[in-house]
């Protein structure tokens, strides 16, 4: 049992997006009754990001409509917004706010997520975009309110592709996609999806510039154009650079942790070794059992709310002096995502990154609306549809088919290596 | 339990469907119905269905 909220450390999380909230509500429901301190950078609670790159740019609707309705069972945290932490004693047990501030905790979760990688190349700041971030958003959605622009998003990946449909829709004259790789979307999707997006794209009239390197911004103050490595210049009204992101791990360097890509966990999100501190959400490097042992980052959606869901039992087991992590099973989620562009939709179950080798047409034809399965060693690791807006049977059903797989990872009870 | 859902909001994403099948299900046309007066027992199903609402449009009243 926890004893009076006074007289216990708190659980502080450090990030309070999605997977700092989830983790809040799902410690409450593991139990915890102890104090939790929410701390986050941003102004706002938390709030759904996948809006931002779609809807939310579309129109003058709120952009407080985004915000996350919080569990009842956390009305009693205490969020500490727009204040950063920055840095972490794990010995001691204590953080460091940005106002300078130190917390002392009995549990410590990792939520600081990750922020947009900028291109380092010379050239003007203004007009050149990123979408992250509810002020991103608004800095974009004002840019793409003045019709007739020309907008060059630079990466070509889900965010690049939807903002890409966006301002097209918005009514810009051109749309022009730039991406060092020969396709869209490729590197997390395969050639046979990417070359069926490209085509669906550039039919709806988003440009490509493919196999292009950009290396400079045209113009005074305001960008007027994007240089590419062959000399070419688009001419650009607007620039969005969705160019990947990058860990915000600083806050814990100096606690001998592997930062390398985010933060490195084991089977049960557990950090460094440490019962007491947890990593959730897009900087957690977990291996996922249902896999293999391989330790990933996974940017998807899905992950902030299982990670919260697992990061939360095992913190809760350890903080209520039980066993701990020995009593589950190692984190095996089935990872989810969807990306809407235009007038179709992306949905995929699994991790299709991971059999990209052994690619199927799992049901319809490529040409139109299909299902594509990834296999690994001739086992189904992921499906994605491609089509229209509501699940498909056969996608519903290989959905099941990969969550009745036993799992491959370490320690896992259904365990075949 | 009521479970509420906005239809403005719902884009039939179906993540839902796949966490609480009793309460959630698409009709012959591919659009979302659900219980509205979900039994109580099937808590713990609903709260993780609006957990993975892509659009955050299920709300759990009492």
């Amino acid at each position: 049992m926890n004893a009076p909220a006074e007289a216990v450390a708190p659980v502080v999380v450090a990030g309070a997006s999605m997977a700092g909230l989830r983790t809040a509500e799902q410690l409450r429901a593991a139990g915890w009754r102890g104090p939790v301190v929410l701390v986050g950078d941003e102004p706002h609670m938390p709030y759904n990001r996948p809006p931002l790159s779609k809807e939310a740019l579309v129109g003058d609707a709120s952009f407080g409509e985004l915000t996350f309705l919080p569990r009842a069972s956390v009305a009693d945290v205490r969020w500490r917004l727009g204040t950063r932490v920055v840095a972490a004693d794990l010995d001691r047990r204590t953080v460091t706010l940005d106002d300078g501030e130190m917390l002392s905790y009995g549990g410590l979760v990792a939520a600081t997520g990750m922020r947009s990688r900028r291109l380092p190349c010379p050239g003007p700041r203004r007009g050149r975009h990123t979408v992250r971030t509810v002020a991103d958003a608004r800095g974009l959605r004002e840019a793409l309110a003045r019709p007739g622009g020309r907008v060059v998003v630079i990466g070509a990946g889900f965010i690049g592709c939807e903002v890409a449909a966006t301002a097209l829709a918005l009514g810009a004259a051109e749309v022009t996609a730039v991406d060092p790789l020969p396709l869209p979307m490729v590197g997390p999707l395969g050639e046979l999806l990417a070359k069926a997006l490209l085509d669906r794209h550039e039919r709806r009239g988003v440009r490509f510039a493919l196999g292009a390197q950009v290396t400079g911004f045209q113009g005074d103050e305001q960008v007027t154009g994007v240089v590419l490595a062959d000399g070419t210049v688009i001419a650009a009204d607007v620039v969005v650079e969705s160019v990947g992101s990058v860990a915000n791990t600083e806050w814990l360097d100096g606690n001998g942790l592997d930062l390398t890509d985010g933060v490195l966990t084991d089977e049960h999100l557990r950090v460094g070794g440490r019962p007491d501190v947890v990593a959730v959400g897009d900087i957690a490097r977990f291996p996922n059992a249902r896999y293999d042992e391989v330790a990933r980052r996974v940017e998807h959606w899905s992950i902030p709310t299982d990670t919260a869901k697992h990061a939360a039992r095992v913190l809760a087991a350890h903080l209520s002096g039980s066993e701990g992590a020995r009593e589950f099973a190692p984190f095996a989620p089935l990872p989810t995502f969807w990306s809407d562009q235009h007038d179709f939709r992306l949905q995929s179950f699994g991790a299709p990154g991971l059999g990209q080798g052994d690619v199927r047409v799992l049901d319809g034809d490529p040409d139109g609306d299909f299902l594509a399965g990834f296999h690994r060693g001739g086992r189904l690791v992921g499906v994605v549809s491609l089509g229209g807006r509501a699940t498909s049977a056969a996608a519903a059903r290989h959905r099941a088919e990969l969550l009745a797989q036993p799992a491959l990872g370490a320690g896992s009870s259904g365990g075949t290596k | 339990m009521k479970v509420v859902v906005d239809m403005n909001k719902c884009q039939d994403h179906g993540q839902c469907v796949f966490a609480a099948p009793d309460v959630f299900r698409f009709d012959g046309d591919g659009h979302l119905v659900h219980i509205p007066d979900a039994d109580d027992t099937r808590r713990e199903e609903v709260e993780e269905a609006a957990d993975v609402c892509p659009l955050q449009a299920i709300r759990i009243g009492d």
